[in-house]
């Protein structure tokens, strides 16, 4: 069995603690062992925010190494620089395009790095970034939270899980009036990748 | 077979659950929590969030010696403040099964400090029980109320953030009925601790910790994993799973009991192997003792003793010891990035309160503006609010301890400080350890001022319930202790209740509180918007009127933005609107409103 380590990052309040979930348990429902963590600190509160998920035949940490993911979930861009040293040089970061400024630098004390600046850095790790416009498509079906489960219909492409089992992973996860709407989501994400998809 | 994937705190809970656990108490804490509240949710177990953690540890040892078997929770520094009951309890022994789960907090991921609870089961001479992983979790937590009452002792089960935190999968087994016929049995010489038999007690106590040991040499928690020799690795809990990653073909001794060491089990496993290495996190706890046994053994002197550990810092460490060679370097991450604390929420009943004394203490600065001198002083406590120390905010100049500032307050003005000194504590922290401190300062008639913020909640760890909310464990209401009552019946005086989202009103009050000979209490009341998710039409800004100045976003919300341009905007997905209007109330220009309504 093969087997995936994947990071999803964000900022606290964007459900990247749920998209990880849907994933551990969807690889679960796959029969790998699975094992995931998330790194919360105090971020309820709006501050960064990183979980790391692990499946294969067999998994002893629940962290993932530093330059070992296969796949970096980015729900925002400057978490995604933070965080994009986890990848291994051939790992897809898959970055939603949105930029939430922390307050340091609306109030002027810190920058936030230009769109050039975090392509520069995430190459600096990885030749196979993939910014996408998840938030838009998300605020297009009607709810921009939806954003994490079109990132997760966008990942699939890279999951050795079929998406039969991630799609009722999800439906299990959420309640009945979310269901329609996200699984929507979830065929939107992978729309997104179908193009540019191409297996490594 | 059914195979579930949890976390170690609901795997915790699961096996406390079928080992038939009867009653469980807690105060919630960072990694801790979610063990109560995955207990809550199993019908028939009496849960209950205590108001602190030595409170929850009595009310279990109270039900252990009724004979079911009883669990308390909390973190780390929970059990500092539950010392002086588990150190009774640890005295008396039990007779239900008593389970005193205290979770570490290595890395320091929420916590005032990095603490190892390990101490505590040598200090009580009670075994300690730690699991690598959710499974390990489940069945350690089982196994923990057996050993409890075989060998007459509370047992501490010492989970890591990481293990609390991750999740794995466990195959639950067999459930035990939950006990019933509670049933107190009159033994003084056992349970009244009087000189004459606490002396007999503590005989028994040494005694059994030699039993212990001996247990602990052909237990099945503690397991040996035979592969190479030339490496063998002593680990406990997490660090066990990170040294197998990083060494998969060593050979193990997994220690599932770090208290007592069985020490022939130890002594055989360092005889067999080239290099015998203890990796744990935090202190060096076992290779103390096995040090102290006249085992030779390495690790601390080249493993972190601060800091949580992880596959890359175990890995780095052994390659600079040489233990490991031709370790690939490992990318290091992109420097410079604009960091991103945790914030108030947009909303936050604390934000005006924090607003205000920023201002009137010299704190708050418009962008682009020099800092002047800070003024005031403010001593803060445990809770959300203690992020009123970032900024734009600033405010805070002491956190401690759980319920600590009013008596930081009291200790600065009894010292003689020329300024009236300030306390600000949340309205969970106050039923904690608050009121103690109240209590001294009415007493010793300190001259503060005690802000009590009450947004009706424990919003930090994710809204529990407590004496001051009335809401129970399970989220129904109950009775419920007024704040403004006990503050009155504790004999302060000048009580006064504000709205939270007044700022005219809140500022005035600080004034009149910060002038007065005496002591003053102000709660500041209002609601937390994260639990009561009102529904509410976002303010807008006026981009005409605006000049954006910036004055507003001294609130420190993040619902308002400055955008690339420079210009000030709203998100109106965050803003909490009528419900709050703090930047409205701070606009001089009048450039933000209330939506008009469309008929
Ligand atoms: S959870 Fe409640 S108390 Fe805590 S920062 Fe958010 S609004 Fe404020
Ligand atoms: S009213 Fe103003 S301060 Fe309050 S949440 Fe909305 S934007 Fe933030």
């Amino acid at each position: 069995m093969s087997g995936k380590d994947i990071l999803i990052v964000g900022v606290g309040g964007q459900g990247v603690v749920l998209a990880s979930n849907f994933l551990a348990e969807a690889a679960l429902r796959a029969g790998y062992e699975v094992k995931k963590t998330d790194t919360l600190g105090m971020a309820q509160r709006g501050g960064s925010v990183v979980s790391h998920l692990r499946y294969a035949g067999s998994v002893a940490s629940p962290l993932i190494p530093a330059g070992e993911a296969d796949l970096l979930i980015a729900f925002e861009k400057l978490e995604a620089a933070r965080w994009a040293h986890f990848l291994k040089p051939d790992g897809a970061a898959i970055v939603n395009d949105l930029a939430m400024p922390p307050l340091s630098v609306t109030l002027g004390t810190e920058t936030y790095p230009s769109d050039q600046d975090l392509l520069d850095m995430l190459s600096a790790f990885s030749t196979n970034i993939r910014l996408v416009p998840a938030t838009a498509a998300a605020a297009n079906l009607g709810n921009p939270k939806m954003v994490n489960t079109v990132l997760l219909g966008y990942a699939s492409r890279w999951l050795d899980i079929e998406p039969g089992i991630l799609t009722s992973a999800i439906e299990a996860g959420l309640p009945e009036k979310l269901r329609k709407t996200n699984l929507a989501a979830f065929e939107t994400g992978r729309d997104l990748a179908a193009g540019q998809f191409r297996q490594e | 077979m059914e195979r579930l994937l949890l976390s170690g705190n609901e795997a915790i809970a699961l096996g406390a659950a079928h080992a038939g656990v009867k009653i469980a108490a807690a105060y919630p804490g960072t990694p801790s929590t979610e063990i109560m509240e995955a207990i809550s949710r199993i019908p028939d177990i009496y849960g209950e969030w205590s108001s602190n953690e030595a409170v929850a540890v009595e009310v279990a040892t109270g039900a252990s010696y009724t004979g079911v078997r009883a669990m308390a929770c909390m973190k780390h520094v929970g059990l500092n403040v539950a010392a002086d009951a588990f150190m009774a309890a640890a005295t008396t022994g039990v007779r239900g099964g008593l389970v005193i789960v205290s979770a570490d907090d290595p890395g320091i991921h929420s916590s005032q400090n990095e603490q190892d609870s390990r101490n505590y089961a040598r200090l009580g001479k009670v075994p300690c029980l730690e699991p690598s992983d959710s499974q390990e979790a489940y069945d350690f937590a089982r196994a923990a109320f057996q050993i409890s009452e075989e060998f007459d002792t509370p047992v501490l089960l010492r989970p890591t953030t990481r293990v609390c935190h991750s999740k794995s999968i466990v195959a639950p087994r067999e459930k035990n009925p939950i006990g019933q016929n509670p049933e107190f049995r009159h033994d003084p010489g056992k349970l009244v601790m009087l000189p004459g038999a606490a002396r007999m007690r503590w005989a028994k106590i040494i005694e059994r910790l030699r039993q212990l040991s001996l247990y602990a040499e052909t237990s099945g928690l503690n397991k040996i994993i035979v592969g190479k020799t030339d490496l063998g690795i002593v680990a406990n809990g997490i660090s066990y799973q990170y040294a197998r990653e990083v060494f998969p073909g060593a050979s193990f001794l997994k220690l599932g009991i770090s208290y007592p060491l069985p020490e022939k089990l130890v002594r055989d496993f360092a005889g067999q192997v080239g290099r015998p290495l203890v990796i744990e996190e935090l202190d060096g706890f076992i290779e103390t003792e096995l040090r102290a046994m006249g085992i030779a053994v390495t690790g601390k002197e080249f493993l972190p003793r601060t800091g949580e550990f992880s596959p890359d810092v175990i890995r780095d460490s052994a390659a600079r010891a040489g233990i490991i060679t031709g370790a690939k370097s490992k990318p290091a991450p992109a420097s410079g990035l604009a960091k991103r604390p945790p914030l108030l929420c947009p909303g936050c009943p604390h934000a005006g309160f924090f607003f205000t004394l920023s201002s009137m203490g010299h704190r708050s600065t418009l962008p682009g503006k020099t800092q002047r001198t800070p003024k005031l002083t403010v001593c803060g406590d445990i809770g959300c609010y203690t992020l009123g120390a970032y900024p734009p905010l600033g405010v805070i100049d002491t956190c401690g301890c759980m319920g600590a500032g009013i008596s930081h307050a009291a200790g600065m003005a009894q010292a003689g400080i020329s300024e009236k000194p300030l306390a600000v504590i949340g309205d969970s922290t106050f039923m904690h350890s608050g009121i103690n401190s109240l209590i001294n300062a009415v007493y010793n008639q300190a001259k503060i001022c005690v802000i009590i913020l009450d947004n009706g909640t424990t919003a930090m760890t994710g809204h529990q319930g407590h004496p001051g909310s009335g809401v129970s464990v399970k989220g129904q209401s109950g009775n419920r202790v007024v704040i403004e009552d006990l503050v009155r019946g504790a004999g302060v005086k000048n009580v006064a209740i504000i709205d939270a989202f007044d700022l005219k009103t809140i500022r005035s009050a600080l004034r009149q509180a910060m002038s007065s000979e005496s002591l003053e209490v102000l709660i500041i009341r209002g609601e937390c918007p994260t639990l009561a998710r009102k529904k509410a039409k976002p303010l807008e800004l006026s981009a005409q009127k605006c000049d954006d100045c910036g004055a507003c976003l001294l609130i420190g919300c993040s619902a308002i933005m400055k955008t690339g341009n420079g210009k000030i905007t709203i998100d109106p997905g965050a803003c909490l609107g009528e419900n709050c209007t703090l930047c409205l109330q701070l606009c001089a220009r009048g450039a933000i409103s209330a939506k008009e309504v469309s008929s």
